[in-house]
């Protein structure tokens, strides 16, 4: 029991980041837009938020470079979800193939720019990441907390909240009576693109001391799949993230659990995948997702 | 006069923009021009990249002046799996499905072959035969499930292929681990009876790595095409694609559709797996990262707009980029603008549908001009 209190702060710093972004890819399916490019976008996002911790620490600012990072590594994950905005929402283009697209290009660019920066194909380390406070917990916990909550508020407290799962459920209901249904879903993907690059730039200063092509290894598709066992709210996705982040981290402590100890780690990575895969098939025939979610919005049509 | 002249070449380029075909080289263009600018924006010489990929498509060597066909063996054989990978994707989009899993059909099909080369019989030519088949048919396998989940449960297929990729790649790993002489990167090598070499190809191409692998895609491609525009089989899959619903009432089995056809999506990329294990490494590999042949694929696909010719085509444009990777990374240049150039393509094809809008718009100026005339 001692081993697994011991485990908390561990396991909340793994589920914090996907919760984060999970809760973003949550939003922009609410409005009505599928976004499987959450992926990349954490890694853009993670190799910005590296990138401009190393340099700003190498100038000789201090703590404020942690915080400066984030910010700078969300605002990018949000400007390379324009692209998936305008495609998908002005250009009704296949939202699965734009954000394959996204993805595909995240890998390039993230690379390409430690190259050019760097001189290698990762970022150089920094001094030092995120701390953690008394209780031993990462400030990540606290923002993903307050992202789960902002977003119950924002979705059920708020008439804008009903405006926008109004858009994923009937745009052109929600058109006739006056809601701004394009407008709603930009807020929708540049939500998801921000929130995922929070939380690429989370699991760079907290997980890693570098970005390299394998910082984010499959938790952007890990969210994805919280976002659909979650079913589309903010309470079930976020005990999603928690059982998958719960999953990953247990094979951290497989050496004090004997009966664990003998499978291999790779085990405890199925996990998320398979639990999600089961759920779908059990949960089949109850369709929770949002109903116009992946479908273009087009003004008169139906 | 002035009429009938703006009406002609109004039509040559309406017929034009309406060709798949022009739009995928007009999409490939966009994406070599969007890269190169960034290439120079990072003030590195953008002539380079071309000699690298010049090198990589005939083998001339523009610095030194010298041939060698060894490059053009190569791309050639890097083509291959993302030519059949290709096929993985593009068979499910005729059926209206979307195929993410040619990764995981990928591994699959890698691990099985790598199992079955050193674990099987050791006799010439049926050792490699049987790991390719096995190969193939976990493929199938693999992305059988996923049309059945899809035709039964309704499961979406691009959720439940992500989670079989991840799947598949631990389970790989698992499985690689528990190989003879496995280390955490590789196992001992095959023995010499489960590689597919051609000693034929190899002296065509000055000894580069190019096997019997690329026979078997030829092959697949045909099969692909037959199946595709001769069968009925094709034909109802097709008929699934365009109208779910129009296909049941006209009496096609929409559930076996879809499953047959990711069977046969999964048996491609299955294909690809066991010819890049046995035809490129000769070793089994335990790997922990994706080879990205399967994401490619998507890609090779879109340009090529899902028919045989057109996907092979684009197979080997992708097969170029990468042989041309190491060649610019002598070249200062980094060997990642090539995937920025990939990701272009498919952001851009995404943009395709802008096209439609375009000649809506037209349409109805045309119309408005035409009443506005009487």
């Amino acid at each position: 029991m001692n081993l697994f209190f011991n485990a908390i702060p561990s396991i909340l710093m793994i589920v914090s980041p996907i919760l984060i972004v999970a809760i973003g890819g949550m939003i922009c399916e609410r409005s009505g837009v599928v976004n499987i490019a959450l992926e990349g976008l954490m890694g853009l996002g993670a190799c910005a938020t590296a990138s401009a911790h190393v340099l700003m620490e190498t100038a000789g600012m201090g703590a404020p470079s942690i915080w400066l990072a984030l910010l700078i590594g969300s605002l990018v994950g949000m400007l390379f979800s324009v692209i998936h905005a305008f495609a998908s929402i002005n250009l009704k283009a296949n939202q699965t193939i734009s954000g394959t697209g996204i993805n595909l290009l995240a890998d390039g660019v993230t690379i390409f720019a430690a190259q050019v920066l760097f001189s290698a194909d990762r970022t150089r380390g920094f001094r030092m990441g995120m701390q953690t406070d008394a209780l031993g917990i990462y400030p990540t916990v606290y923002i993903a907390i307050g992202v789960v909550i902002l977003s119950w508020f924002v979705l059920y407290r708020l008439p804008f909240g009903m405006h926008l799962r109004a858009c994923g459920e009937h745009p052109s209901a929600a058109d006739s009576v006056g809601i701004n249904v394009k407008g709603i879903r930009y807020f929708g993907v540049l939500t998801s693109g921000f929130l995922a690059g929070l939380a690429g730039g989370c699991i760079v200063l907290t997980q890693t001391i570098q970005y390299t092509s394998n910082t984010i290894n499959g938790r952007g598709f890990i969210a994805l799949a919280a976002v659909s066992f979650g079913r589309w709210r903010p309470a079930g996705v976020a005990a999603a993230a928690l059982l998958f982040g719960v999953a990953q981290a247990l094979y951290l402590f497989t050496g004090g659990i004997p009966a664990l100890k003998a499978l291999p780690s790779e085990v405890f990575n199925i996990m998320p995948y398979l639990i999600t895969l089961i759920a779908l098939v059990v949960f089949s025939g109850k369709n929770y997702a949002p109903l116009a979610s992946g479908q273009p919005y087009e003004k008169g049509a139906s | 006069m002035k009429n009938r002249l703006s009406g002609k070449t109004l039509s040559v380029s309406r017929r034009l923009m309406d060709s798949q075909g022009f739009t995928s080289l007009m999409v490939v263009l966009l994406g070599f021009l969007v890269g190169t600018i960034l290439v120079a924006l990072v003030g590195r010489n953008p002539l380079n990249l071309y000699k690298a990929i010049l090198q990589a498509l005939t083998g001339y060597n523009v610095d030194n002046g010298r041939m060698n066909v060894r490059y053009i063996g190569e791309t050639l054989n890097y083509s291959v799996p993302f030519i059949l990978c290709g096929f993985s994707l593009a068979f499910a989009a005729r059926t209206g499905l979307f195929n993410i899993g040619g990764e995981g059909q990928y591994i699959m099909g890698m691990t099985v072959a790598q199992v079955i080369a050193l674990l099987g019989p050791q006799v010439p030519f049926l050792h490699a035969a049987l790991a390719i088949v096995c190969a193939t048919l976990i493929g199938a396998l693999w992305g059988g499930v996923v049309g059945l989940l899809k035709a039964r449960y309704e499961v979406s297929e691009v959720v439940s292929t992500i989670m079989l990729n991840y799947i598949a790649l631990y389970l790989s790993r698992i499985i690689c681990l528990q190989l003879p002489g496995a280390t955490t990167f590789r196992t001992a090598n095959f023995p010499t009876t489960a590689v597919i070499d051609n000693s034929f190809l190899q002296r065509l191409t000055n000894n580069s790595l190019l096997n019997s692998g690329f026979f078997l895609m030829i092959i697949a491609v045909v099969l692909y095409w037959f199946i595709m525009e001769k069968t009925s089989l094709g034909f109802g899959l097709r008929a699934t694609g365009f109208n779910k619903e129009a296909a049941r009432n006209s009496g096609i089995p929409v559930v076996k559709s879809i499953a047959l056809s990711m069977a046969f999506a999964g048996a491609f990329a299955g294909l690809a797996g066991g010819i890049v294990a046995l035809g490129s490494f000769k070793y089994g590999r335990v790997i922990s990262g994706m080879d990205n042949y399967g994401f490619n694929g998507i890609a090779v696909a879109l340009v090529g707009n899902n028919t045989a010719i057109g996907t092979m085509l684009a197979g080997f444009l992708f097969g170029m980029l990468k042989n041309a990777q190491a060649l610019m990374q002598g070249k200062q240049i980094p060997k990642e603008i090539t995937f920025i150039i990939q990701g272009l393509i498919v952001v851009f094809i995404s943009l395709r549908s802008a096209l439609d809008l375009y000649r809506q718009w037209n349409d109805k100026k045309r119309l408005q001009k035409e009443v506005l005339a009487k």
